[in-house]
């Protein structure tokens, strides 16, 4: 009996997950663990970024804790959290099946296509600080956007080839959905019902008013614009070192340069919500973030991961 | 005769893509097929989300042999020149070809060729692929294994590179099936990039998702309807709309109509279902264009409104159940403007299995989230900003009553230091040019000074709303509404939102003085900053719409027949985006441009406080004082060009326009005016007689002063030899000086019909009178009776611009 089974991904926020995991599993993606940095999205993720540079297939599926310090609203938004969850799921190139995939997803988490009115919505998706563009839709599910479906066509400013299919699952609100709760504090996490009954908000209610508190009011903004210029300057220094190689070796050090990208990006959004940051400012700061990216993703391309072969082994 | 029916079947193709996409299609297709020899009945084509398709009746099964004589070398060439003929005839002997005599060459080969037609197969199955390939999407993509690279294989698919396909989405299946009405068809062979057509299709994704084998474009249509789909938009288009109609009557209500909505969810489904929501009647305190747009934007749903006429009653409880009620002008502002009933209609894409209970309940939940973020966003516009005593300078510089919600978004719009444009400024600048100017307007208009500038100083408040923050299309509509609801005069109300207009050429012109003084205002200040800034349009380019803006001056200077000139404001407005903002002693400054703007920068007042000024000597004073015309003149020429436009688009003859455009006409409705009159006088017989009799008189002179031949400095009638050169010289001082008085009073049919008087004295002149006399005395008088023609008829029109 449904009622029985703590991890049904109608009544458990973790049900949710784990049974994505499994769908997934079982589709041949490798179950990354969240990057344990700072992000905004799960694309920053460089099992997302850099995976879907160069020619080698990949199929991944993660959970990404997304950061996002402007839409923090101090624990008393029923929808609108400051960090929360992405589901991302990246296919290299994207099967042709794709679509049916993702149907089939929605259905093993309990939407049957047959009751609820599933919808492609055209919505081209665009990250100006990764350089990055795609078509795709937003996956509508009674009118409610739960998804986001992309054919990634360029990542740090370089075509992809082949295409990658990614797909991002808002957590929260498709738990929301299918839990039938209007306020995110309200979802039950682990399943259980009575003394055993852990909410979405006993886990992060106090996380939500402490960060809003330290986002808009108390980050140390002159330390933040510091790290920016910190870590910019370490990730360029950092590529530099890494392309010091013989002739025909790969790339030495990309993904320690690329931490710094996602770092720098992650303090720009701190520093955005502390309001220091001019609508002028804004665009040159992103612009900095890009560049950084693009230069990640050009050196990635001549890793082993990237596609890149030692010209020994290739001759 | 044969049909072809062809359907390309791909993922979710956008719904705004659709409808041009099919169009397309069609036009490619059919073209392609026409080039190729082919000829066809009929073609119609057909979309939906998830394909285009094309059905091609009384196709030809092959394009005609086509006969051509290709000419040779003579008989008598070299055997190398005969072998290259025959290779290119596709000849294999010169027996095969036949020998044609020609008088000058002699003899010579011709060879007869026939290039046979080709099967319509073989035709289709070379378009279609090139169409794919080359298709117009506005955005199309690369997807799987064959979006890898060169000699790299995924599965099993060899990656293709550059070469792989691009479609709008991921391209799934082509249906292409040919044959003759009432047979069988077959399948028209191809393949694009691994996808080989065929005769099969796939219904509805969720309601039936088989595949469907089909023959011909009837049983393809109502298989796909058996399979959940309707092919047909305007059929889809035309279920929602009948379905909408119902399901509101059905409830008492009216749907409000929304074509482009209409057109839009058509697109996003194969199997429409519409469906009714609701959501709490709280919301309705919401002004109803904002729930409109609020739902329509974020849900593509329909909103319906009472069924009229309302019962007083029912309107009541629909629209204002609230709590303390209200303010009256709200009221008032609810009733003008439809109030909406708390439903919502929906479109699904499925029959769900529950009667769409869930769907209902889903896209509640969604609307009323939505809804919450419009009445927190409509209820925090009308509240005080928090940053309150930060925003005193700026209530100060502008007379804000800071009490108030609307003056307090004034104040932030300038303490942000908004941008307007990176080199003309911030918002609160423009602000500040534009009330001045908008005062200084007002007694010509006939507007209250005190209100233009108070509705001037209002009138960009609103960008500083979040409601128009969420929805930039309601800029001006909300401000008048936060306006009214903080007890602004109405007029000043109302050029809030009026200001903005005429918004294109069919929009509504403002009539109201204030709105008159403002919109203006704000228009010729866009246009002399971007003029001074040297912004100006030029070819198709036009990014800041300032032929618009220009359009908009002329449309509200005629349709309110304004009479007076552009130009001291050009000016004035001018030199105060030279000047810039804090300019030192503005008062002096503002009370020099404000008298320049009544009198012009050269007008006596203007010179008498330059004169005043020199004193302290400001900064600003030699921009003023050497005042340099050229850019208000360049601007004038510009609203001119457009008046020009705006009149021969209305049906002016452009001849007439040129003859009464001066460089120095700036007076926009004198110029149309004067167009009318000489129009008026060109209607009538003696206005075209005296029209040849000008310009004989014109050319004569013409001739003669090339010529060099001398012009006498003025008339002396005691060289006068015949009585109608005397009846001329009277006729032309006569007219000459009641044209003029006429001309004074603005009055130019008077003075149309007095120069109409000089027609027969003209006509006799000609007839009786030669010009060329041999005296030369009296020749350069002559022609000097001939200047003065040219000099009175000049004073309403140059009459040489006129054709005929």
């Amino acid at each position: 009996m449904a009622s029985t089974n703590h991890s049904d991904p109608s009544r458990s926020f973790q049900g949710l997950i784990l049974a994505l995991h499994a769908y997934w599993a079982e589709r041949g993606c490798v179950i990354l663990q969240p990057y344990d940095m700072e992000v905004g999205a799960g694309t920053f993720h460089p099992a997302t970024t850099l995976r879907a540079l160069g020619p080698l297939a990949w199929n991944a599926a993660y959970v990404q804790p997304s950061r996002r310090p402007k839409d923090g609203r101090y624990g008393e938004n029923p929808n609108r959290l400051q960090h929360y969850y992405q589901y991302q799921v990246i296919l290299k190139p994207n099967p042709p099946d794709l679509q049916e995939l993702y149907l089939g997803s929605l259905e093993a988490i309990g939407i049957d296509p047959l009751l609820h009115d599933i919808r492609f919505v055209e919505d081209d998706w665009e990250s100006p600080t990764l350089g990055a563009w795609g078509l795709g839709w937003e996956c509508w599910c009674d009118g409610m956007e739960v998804s986001q479906f992309t054919y990634f066509q360029q990542v740090c400013g370089i075509e992809c080839a082949p295409v990658a299919g990614e797909l991002t699952y808002g957590l929260e609100r498709l738990a929301m959905y299918v839990q039938g709760v209007d306020n995110v504090y309200d979802l039950n996490f682990n399943g259980r019902e009575g003394e055993d009954k852990v909410t979405y908000g006993e886990v992060f209610l106090q996380a939500e008013q402490e960060y809003s508190r330290h986002n808009f009011e108390f980050a140390n903004t002159a330390m933040l614009l510091k790290h920016f210029e910190d870590a910019e300057a370490e990730c360029r220094a950092l590529l530099a070192a890494g392309a010091e190689r013989p002739e025909g070796e790969p790339y030495r050090m990309v993904l320690p340069a690329y931490d710094q990208c996602i770092k720098a990006s992650h303090v720009f959004n701190l520093l955005d919500a502390r309001g220091v940051i001019s609508v002028t400012e804004r665009q040159s700061y992103i612009l900095r973030v890009r560049n950084l990216a693009k230069a990640c993703g050009e050196a990635f391309l001549q890793t082993e991961a990237g596609g890149f072969r030692p010209v020994r082994e290739a001759a | 005769m044969p049909d072809l029916l062809l359907e390309l079947r791909s993922e979710e193709i956008p719904a705004r893509m659709q409808r041009k996409a099919a169009g397309d299609l069609r036009k490619m297709l059919t073209d392609g097929l026409v080039d190729a020899g082919l000829t066809y009945e009929g073609c119609r084509e057909y979309w939906t989300p998830r394909r285009l398709t094309l059905d091609i009746r009384g196709l030809t099964a092959r394009s005609r042999d086509v006969r051509e004589e290709r000419k040779g070398p003579s008989t008598k060439a070299p055997e190398q020149a005969i072998q290259g003929f025959l290779r290119a005839a596709g000849l294999t002997d010169i027996s095969e070809a036949h020998v044609h005599t020609d008088p000058k060459k002699g003899d010579f080969y011709v060879a007869h060729v026939v290039k046979p037609g080709r099967t319509t197969e073989e035709i289709v199955a070379e378009l279609v692929p090139s169409i794919v390939r080359n298709f117009p999407w506005p955005k199309s993509m690369r997807w799987g294994a064959a979006s890898g690279p060169k000699g790299r294989s995924y599965g099993g698919v060899e990656g293709r590179g550059g070469d792989a396909l691009r479609w709008v989405r991921p391209l799934q299946s082509i249906l292409c099936t040919f044959g003759p009405e009432g047979a069988d068809t077959a399948v028209i062979d191809f393949e694009i990039d691994g996808i080989r057509s065929g005769n099969v299709t796939w219904g509805h994704r969720f309601l039936a998702p088989g595949a469907i084998a089909v023959k011909r474009f009837e049983d393809y249509a109502a298989k796909l309807e058996a399979a959940k789909v309707v092919l047909d938009a305007e059929r889809r288009k035309e279920i929602i709309r009948q379905d909408a109609r119902n399901l509101a009557f059905a409830a008492g209500l009216d749907l409000v109509e929304d074509e482009a909505l209409l057109e839009e969810v058509s697109g996003l489904v194969e199997w429409p279902v519409v469906l009714m929501g609701e959501f709490e009647k709280e919301f309705l305190d919401i002004p109803a264009e904002v729930i409109r747009l609020t739902i329509r934007a974020n849900q593509k749903c329909f909103v319906v409104r009472p069924s009229r006429p309302a019962s007083p009653a029912s309107r009541d409880e629909g629209g204002l159940g609230l709590h303390d009620g209200p303010h009256p002008e709200v009221r008032a502002e609810r009733a003008s403007n439809d109030a909406l009933s708390n439903r919502f209609i929906l479109t699904a894409n499925i029959e769900a299995s529950d009667g769409g209970a869930e769907i209902v309940r889903g896209n509640g939940k969604v609307v009323r989230a939505r809804l919450s973020d419009a009445l927190y966003f409509w209820k925090t516009d009308q509240a005080d900003l928090p940053d309150l005593p930060s925003l005193k300078a700026s209530g100060e510089k502008f007379g804000l009553d800071l009490e108030k919600p609307l003056d307090q978004r004034m104040a932030r719009l300038d303490h942000q230091r908004v941008t307007f444009h990176a080199r003309l400024g911030t918002q609160g600048e423009r602000v500040q040019r534009i009330a001045r100017l908008a005062e200084e307007l007002a007694p010509l208009v006939g507007a209250d000074p005190a209100l233009a500038r108070r509705a001037a100083v209002l009138a960009k408040a609103d960008l500083q709303t979040e409601v128009v923050g969420e929805f930039p299309e309601l800029q001006g509509a909300m401000g008048r509404k936060y306006a009214i609801l903080q007890g602004e005069h109405p007029s000043v109300a109302a050029a809030i939102e009026e200001h903005w207009k005429p918004q294109g050429p069919s929009d509504r012109v403002p009539s109201d003085p204030v709105s008159v003084a403002v919109a203006l205002a704000d228009k010729l200040d866009t246009l002399a900053g971007f003029w001074v800034i040297d912004e100006k349009p030029t070819g198709s380019k036009d990014p800041f719409a300032l032929r618009r803006a220009a359009l908009g001056v002329i449309r509200i200077v005629l349709e309110n027949r304004l009479n007076f000139s552009i130009d001291p404001f050009n000016d004035v407005q001018i030199l105060r985006h030279q000047i810039g903002a804090t300019p030192s002693k503005p008062e002096k400054l503002n009370a020099i441009l404000s008298a320049a703007a009544a009198g012009g920068v050269f007008g006596q007042r203007a010179r008498a406080l330059i004169a005043e000024a020199k004193a302290d000597a400001p900064s600003w004073l030699p921009l003023i004082d050497e005042h340099d015309p050229s850019i208000s003149d360049d601007l004038r020429a510009f609203l001119q060009d457009r008046l020009k436009v705006y009149l021969r688009d209305s049906g002016v003859r452009h001849d007439l326009i040129d003859a009464v455009i001066t460089p120095r006409s700036c007076n926009l409705l004198q110029i149309v005016r004067r167009v009318e009159a000489l129009g008026k006088l060109l209607d009538t017989e003696d206005g075209r007689n005296l029209l040849a009799g000008t310009k004989r008189a014109a050319n004569i002179l013409a001739a003669e002063e090339k010529k060099g031949t001398r012009v006498a400095d003025a008339v002396d009638p005691t060289l006068f030899r015949e009585p109608a050169e005397r009846a001329l010289h009277e006729a032309v001082n006569q007219a000459g000086s009641r044209a003029a008085q006429a001309i004074e009073k603005e009055d130019f049919s008077a003075a149309m019909v007095a120069l109409g008087a000089l027609r027969e004295p003209v006509d006799s002149f000609f007839e009786q009178v030669l010009v060329n006399d041999e005296d030369e005395a009296v020749r350069a008088n002559r022609l000097a009776l001939l200047a003065r023609i040219r000099a009175a008829t000049d004073r309403v029109a140059d009459f040489s611009r006129i054709a005929g």
